[in-house]
Parts: C-alpha cells; structure tokens; sequence
C-alpha cells in the first residue's frame, strides 16, 4: 500500500489531539509545555507534508518560522514558571492565576 | 514500512508525555516522538528541517526542559491518580476525540468531488508545479551538485533562497523574537531583593 500525504496528515491530527489532550489532563506545567510542544510538531508535520505533496517550499519556510517561534515561546514560558515556582513549590496550573496584579 | 515505524515511533513518544509520571521521562519520549517526526521529514525530502529539528527540538529545547526540570528538584513527581477536577479526565477524552473527529472530517469530507482530501490536493499541485521548477532551476543551477543526489538542487539552497527574498522581513522579525524572548527570560528570573530568594540548605531538598 503506498503512503499518500493523506497518512501524513491523519498522523499529525492523531498526533495534535493527543497533545491537546495531556495539555486538558496534565496539571504539572513542565508537561503541559512538553505537550503544547507535541501540537506544535503534529502542525509542523501537517506543513511538510503539504509541501511534499503539493511541490511548494512555502510549507517548509513557515515549519522554520513555526520552529522559531516554539523556541521563543518555551523560553519565556519556562522561565516564568522558573519565577513561580521558586516561590512557590509546590504550585500547580492553577496557581499561575497569582501572576495577576 | 518507514512511515509505520516513525509513525509508531511519534505515538509512542506522545502516549509516553502524556501518562508518564516522572518529568524527566515525559522528556525523554519527547525526544523520540521528534526523532521520529525527523524521520517523516527526510522520507517528504525536507532534508535541512529534519536536521533543524534534531538540533533545535531535540538538542536544544528538550535539554531547556532538562534543566529546569533539574533545577526545581528532580523528585517532584505528580501523583498522576488524584483528579482535582470531577470529571476532567472523561471530558478531556471527549472534547479530544470530538477535535480529532473534526479534523479527520475536514480531512475526508472537503475538496472538490473528492471523499479523500488528496484529490483536492493534487488538482491543485499541477498549477503549482511548473511555477516553482522554473524559478528555483534558474537561479540555483549551479549549486545543484551540493545537493543529496536525488534531486537536482539542494534543499538548504532552496529554503534559503525562499527565507531572504520572498520571506525577508519575517525573517528579521524572528530575530526581533528572539531578541524580546532573551530579554524577557532575563527580566522574569532576576531576583529583586536577596530576601525572596529561596536558600537551599544542603540536605534538604524543595519540596
């Protein structure tokens, strides 16, 4: 049976709602990031295969931009987690509502 | 052959973020479910993504992840039973399973005269094919024999030549990003005042 771009792109929606669901069912904020990280790669997928099959390098440079935009989202998401929880220890998702004011 | 063992792979890594307990080897599967989406890019000839994405996501964020998991004590482990939320788990299942419905919906019952969506897709590839033949032949024919061999320029030289001249001004946008995103990882972890921060006495651990 040949692999169509049809399979890429049932995988990467498998793959997207499995990180949406850790992201609902998670309450440590490490892991919630890891599987924002999953939804960002299943899209990623989704580009590439959309590229492959319709020839266009367009795909490829928004996985790039895609990818930039990951690095720049986890390193300021880490670092305020960082910030509560070296107060707070023992602080969970709920908690990140003390941000406010 | 390749597809099911990366796709394995993929599902495998991502089952293991979401239920395993320890931080640490929620990690770990996260390595291999990019390792394998890596793969996926080299069989759709997305050779320099596939090496970004072992560098950047599996090298780099992977090992951020690491360290902070390292940093706020390796022994913090979510008792993974216990539901603070009546409910959650089985409306989580629902509302992902509603989402993946959706889009295998979207998938399978859009295009025109098509119940498979690559029909849509491949009507719209012939228009698309010779525009870009041209343009990318014409301008990167002498650097095609730096390429892997099976085809006739290099997909590093094809995405660079795409990223500073049709994509140019978001391309330095990123790099403001990047810019902003160091800042502010400076700004939020600063410790204003010796007195917040918390000392770690040697023997015990935070809780």
């Amino acid at each position: 049976m040949e692999v169509t771009e049809t399979w890429y792109l049932v995988l990467s929606a498998l793959l997207f709602c499995l990180g949406a669901f850790g992201l609902m069912v998670r309450r440590n904020p490490l892991v919630m990031f890891m599987c924002l990280e999953l939804m960002l790669n299943a899209v990623n997928l989704t580009f590439v295969a959309f590229s492959n099959a319709l020839d266009d390098l367009a795909g490829q440079t928004a996985v790039f931009f895609v990818l930039v935009v990951a690095a720049a989202e986890v390193v300021v998401g880490l670092s305020i987690v960082v910030a509560l929880l070296r107060r707070r220890p023992t602080a969970s998702a709920d908690d990140f509502a003390a941000l406010k004011g | 052959m390749v597809f099911v063992v990366a796709a394995a792979i993929i599902l495998g890594g991502a089952v293991g973020v979401i239920f395993k307990n320890n931080p640490v080897h929620a990690a770990l599967s996260l390595i291999a479910s990019f390792f394998g989406v890596a793969v996926l890019f080299v069989v759709q000839q997305a050779h320099f993504l596939a090496l970004v994405q072992v560098v950047v996501y599996a090298g780099a964020i992977v090992v951020l992840f690491l360290f902070v998991i390292m940093l706020l004590g390796v022994d913090r482990t979510e008792n993974i039973k216990a539901e603070p939320l009546t409910y959650q788990r089985p409306a989580a299942l629902v509302g992902a399973l509603a989402l993946f419905g959706f889009i295998l919906a979207g998938l399978f019952l859009s295009g025109p005269g098509g119940e498979d969506g690559a029909v849509a897709l491949t009507g719209q590839s012939a228009a698309m094919v010779p525009r870009l033949a041209d343009d990318v032949s014409a301008e990167t024919s002498g650097a095609g024999n730096t390429g892997t061999g099976n085809t006739d320029t290099s997909n590093i030289v094809e995405l660079g030549h795409d990223l500073l001249t049709r994509n140019v001004l978001a391309f330095q946008a990123t790099a403001l990003l990047l810019t902003i995103a160091t800042v502010g990882a400076v700004v939020l972890v600063r410790n204003e005042g010796a007195e917040d921060l918390v000392v770690d006495e040697p023997g015990t651990s935070i809780e």
